[in-house]
């Protein structure tokens, strides 16, 4: 590591006849925002893990879940996982229209998965649902809520890169570090989302 | 074309990993939610079931999208992650061990 923290960006872009493509120290900074978030998402789940019975009379999630909805969010999330692996495929063979497509496929993915939640959430505080009813929800809407953000989030930031990509300029060095970075992101995000429906949504019907 | 020039690349993947791990992950996610909708498994069981199917899932995600290996090159990324891993393991566990305790001596359950 101390060896690649001394390498200038520049030096990095001689790199690119090898075929061994290496990490940057950029990415390696964004790993560990990763880490830190991995445990910001710890907290959160475990406070999802004690609340998770206090209903305060309100509904438990046996009655407010709809599996089928959380099996199509699942899915759109799967898929969205590996269009951005695609795009991170044609990005390494520098292929520059095949990332725009691809990205804008996992674009319209996630923001599909975005507006599911968003109709789910707000279905739930239309019927006095909302997070105010009972700590179980409010812990709910918290973990769910905070997943749901850091999606919209990668959205946006993908948003930003394709508009960035667009034009007649080849794929620099930075632009990759900008797709691995959000590569990270994306597929972090699904693994968060393992945990959810799985703790969650399945857990909370059984 | 691709393919050929990203295979020995381990570090990126290639369609041949993103697709293996892909279908691993359809897999592991279908008997998840198998195992809670067909109702086939005593309750404590298919919590057991879930927890167990989740860290494969977590673990197949690991290595076929966020390509984390045991190479030198990752070396610091796994160490990191490793640590941040029995951080959770930790905040969750205890948190549920203390919170527990406390509502047995509280006798509020």
């Amino acid at each position: 590591m101390a060896h690649e923290a001394t390498m200038s960006p520049l030096a990095h872009a001689d790199d690119h006849g090898h075929d061994h493509h290496h990490e940057t120290p950029n990415v390696f900074g964004f790993w560990l925002y990763l880490m830190t978030d991995c445990i910001l998402f710890g907290s959160i789940f475990a406070a999802f893990a004690v609340l998770r019975n206090q209903f305060a009379g309100g509904p438990s999630g046996k009655e407010l879940f709809d599996l089928t909805n959380v099996g199509i969010e699942t899915a759109i999330l799967l898929f969205s996982s590996i269009t951005y692996g695609f795009a991170s495929i044609n990005a390494m063979a520098k292929n520059k229209t095949m990332v725009l497509v691809w990205l804008a496929i996992t674009f319209v993915l996630g923001l599909s998965f975005v507006g599911l939640e968003v109709s789910e959430f707000s279905h739930m505080i239309a019927e006095g649902n909302g997070p105010d009813r009972s700590a179980f929800l409010s812990a709910f809407f918290t973990l769910v809520g905070t997943h749901g953000l850091h999606v919209t989030c990668g959205l946006i930031w993908m948003a930003v890169l394709m508009v960035q990509m667009m034009g007649p300029q080849d794929l620099s060095q930075r632009m990759m570090d900008k797709l691995t970075c959000l590569s990270l992101f994306w597929h972090f995000l699904d693994i968060v989302w393992i945990c959810v429906f799985s703790f969650v949504y399945l857990a909370g019907v059984m | 074309m691709a393919q050929a020039h990203t295979t020995h690349d381990g570090s990126h993947g290639s369609y041949q990993s993103y697709i293996i791990g892909f279908v691993l992950a359809v897999v592991l996610t279908v008997a998840s939610f198998a195992a809670v909708m067909t109702h086939a498994l005593a309750p404590g069981m298919a919590l057991a079931a879930l927890g167990v199917l989740a860290v494969v899932q977590i673990v197949v995600h690991l290595v076929f999208f966020l390509h984390l290996n045991t190479s030198r090159e990752q070396s610091w990324n796994l160490m990191c992650f490793i640590f941040a891993a029995a951080s959770v393991v930790i905040i969750i566990g205890g948190t549920l061990f203390i919170m527990h305790d406390t509502a047995i001596n509280m006798m509020s359950r």
